[in-house]
């Protein structure tokens, strides 16, 4: 075993078990927490996967806004101070058996892939992959239209958040 | 003379010859450096938080017109170890239905955001933790963390008041976030990288010279990113009683002590760093240790005037906070960032065209620049006067005065 | 010997059926969208893997994974911006008592 495959097996049992507690934990605070820590995991995977500026930009959205976000709106949306009551609905089983069936079909179907056992093709050391990401984001045979279609629909999620959470007197 | 125009990486490479000669692979000692060097980074900085807890009292008291602590040494310089051994004795008093996990690890997150944003610090030529070229955004990753450690902290002391004293915590944090980043954007825009070193390596001329705009607005918005005064309406003891560590004693309190003070010297080495040219100096490509005391002197200078800051100026309140966050640096940076792309393109485009020596080319770039961040200043002051004005008008009107109504007609009298 | 693309795709496919379970079991509708979270992170994973392993020169994926960071930030502004004012209307967020368009 490389060391590289002891840090994915470790870093994905992580990932796996900290969203695993997420889905099932009675405390919605903790189940916050716990979704930081399967964010963090994730990020992980990001360096692994050489896109460590994935892993920075992760960490300052996702952790630092998203997951804050949640904090704030559990601790604004509770009745008292404790969680009571189960957490689940009454037929949780039946979506375990939709998540089991979901996750055996996709392993078939990936299965039945020739090329899903490659080996990662070596890098050039030098490429600026920032630069070229930058340059592909902005230029006009790149990707200049999503770019600014995402800004559009982050300006509109802004006004419309702020305007479904403004309180009226 | 190689050690001593060094000494750091020549105990470094003694230390990793040693390490090998006695038979371990290279890999290895690899590992163990890069461990040992994060160990002494981080005891470095715990030994000078010590050091600059005795500088601010010092400072604080002789500006006031008194002596500050003058009996533990000479000058008081030992002052801090009494204070710690008073905080290392204290009672660890946990309030009754506190989530404990999470209460014990928020000091410690909150410690660790300011401890990581060291790794990335370049303290001479060949003194720095790692040089990854997103350097600047793991910046404000790290900073991020810091925020979960309040909200972790005020959520987890079961204590209304200290709830909502993290609640504003994180609000003001996360609002003067958005132009501290505008403002960092500024650096990386004018010295075309992102990584901190270099970013170093790419001031020829100091970037507080070609965007002092720039560092004015960084640097207003770390301190108040810190929550020192005069932004610590949040902590400080006359207001909403310690805020969000107000459950929290002894040593834990201390971590938040000590994480506080390391943060206000970690944002004048930032700002030294990325607008006063870090390292740079007369020499100091030859002579790395003299990068380092160029490096300390201007963390110190600029350490400096943050204490000056907290004790001179009064506190704001949390709206006054706010709405100079949203109305003034918020615009204000996203101004200086469009105008500097559009001005540093321009000059780009340019360049070629007019046959400027290097050096020559150099002093007409800094001038355009300064010269575009001197007419956005008068601009702003300008709408700065006209708001100030009425403003003035509004306040001077006399406002309606509560009577007290006539007693009716009915009344005995 | 590196990690295969498959282990990737595993994970990935393990986390969003995991996300996937949490938005069908939970009650509390902030829980819900914890889980959409966990989905939206399972597909960028996938993206980035899939980029290094197929087409690392071509810069596509990386893009595209941009794109869904942005969406996945302003959905989950504007879904809790919705529960938040849910809350303020009908004092609960528990989806099973959300189920009247009036009042």
């Amino acid at each position: 075993m490389t060391p590289m495959q002891i840090i994915f097996i470790l870093t994905a049992a992580a990932t796996l078990s900290a969203a695993v507690l997420v889905v099932t934990t009675r405390n919605i605070i903790h189940a916050a927490l716990w979704l930081i820590v399967s964010l963090f995991g994730v990020a992980v995977f990001y360096v692994l996967l050489n896109a460590g500026f994935f892993a920075v930009v992760q960490v300052v959205i996702y952790i630092g806004a998203i997951a804050i976000l949640f904090i704030f709106a559990v601790m604004l949306t509770r009745r008292l101070m404790s969680d009571s009551g189960p957490q689940s609905n009454t037929n949780w089983w039946l979506a375990a058996v939709i998540s089991v069936l979901l996750f055996v079909g996709l392993i078939w179907m990936l299965s039945s892939w020739r090329g899903v056992t490659g080996e990662p093709p070596v890098l050039k050391s030098n490429i600026d992959t920032i630069g070229l990401l930058g340059r592909a984001l902005v230029s006009p045979d790149g990707f200049v239209l999503p770019f600014e279609l995402a800004s559009v629909l982050l300006v509109a999620a802004l006004i419309g958040a702020i305007y479904v959470a403004w309180e009226r007197k | 003379m190689v050690f001593f125009s060094d000494p750091i990486t020549y105990i470094t490479n003694w230390l990793a010859n040693l390490l090998i000669s006695w038979g371990l692979a290279s890999d290895t000692v690899l590992v163990i450096m890069k461990l040992l060097g994060a160990a002494m980074v981080c005891i470095f900085g715990f030994s000078l938080v010590i050091f600059t807890i005795w500088l601010e009292r010092k400072l604080y008291a002789r500006i006031q017109d008194r002596l500050g602590p003058n009996r533990v040494g000479p000058w008081g310089i030992f002052q801090t170890f009494p204070d710690m051994i008073k905080i290392f004795t204290k009672e660890y008093i946990t309030p009754e239905g506190a989530d404990k996990v999470v209460y014990n690890l928020a000091p410690i997150l909150a410690v660790s955001a300011v401890l990581l944003v060291w790794a990335v610090i370049p303290f001479a030529p060949t003194v720095f933790g790692t040089d990854i070229n997103i350097g600047v955004l793991y910046i404000v990753a790290v900073g991020s963390i810091g925020t979960l450690g309040v909200i972790m902290a005020g959520w987890s002391s079961n204590n209304k008041y200290a709830l909502l004293a993290a609640f504003r915590t994180v609000a003001q944090m996360v609002s003067f976030e958005v132009p501290m980043v505008l403002a960092l954007l500024v650096p990386v825009l004018l010295g075309q990288t992102m990584g901190v070193d270099s970013l170093v390596k790419a001031q020829d001329v100091w970037f507080v010279v070609l965007s002092p705009i720039a560092a004015i607005i960084f640097f207003i918005s770390s301190i108040a990113e810190v929550g020192r005064a005069p932004f610590d309406l949040l902590e400080a003891e006359s207001e909403i009683v310690a805020g969000f560590q107000i459950e929290y004693s002894g040593l834990k309190f201390g971590m938040f002590y000590v994480g506080d003070f390391l943060h206000a010297f970690t944002i004048s080495a930032l700002s030294a760093t990325l607008f006063f040219g870090g390292w740079r100096g007369p020499g100091a490509e030859t002579w790395p240790v003299l990068g380092l005391a160029y490096f300390f002197m201007k963390t110190f200078i600029i350490y400096f005037f943050v204490v000056l800051i907290r004790i001179a100026l009064p506190r704001l309140r949390i709206d006054q906070m706010l709405n100079f966050n949203w109305k003034f640096l918020t615009p204000l940076a996203l101004v200086l960032l469009m105008v500097t792309a559009v001005v540093e393109k321009s000059l780009i485009h340019f360049m070629p065209s007019l046959n400027f020596s290097a050096v020559g080319f150099l002093i007409f770039r800094s001038l355009v620049l300064l010269l575009t961040n001197i007419l956005i200043i008068v601009v702003t002051a300008i709408f700065l006067r006209a708001y100030a004005r009425r403003e003035h008008v509004r306040v001077s009107q006399p406002r309606p005065v509560a009577v007290t109504p006539e007693p009716p007609a009915s009344v005995i009298s | 010997m590196m990690v295969p693309l498959s282990w990737y795709l595993i994970f990935s496919a393990a986390l969003f059926c995991v996300g996937l379970f949490g938005v069908l079991s939970r009650k509390n509708a902030v829980a819900i969208l914890m889980g959409i979270e966990l989905m939206l992170n399972a597909v960028n994973v996938n993206l980035i893997a899939f980029w290094r392993y197929r087409s690392p020169s071509f810069i596509a994926g990386q893009a595209f994974a941009i794109i869904v960071f942005a969406v996945a930030a302003s959905e989950v502004a504007v879904g809790l911006a919705l529960i938040i004012s849910i809350y303020r209307r009908r004092n609960t967020v528990v989806a099973d008592e959300i189920d009247m368009m009036k009042f």
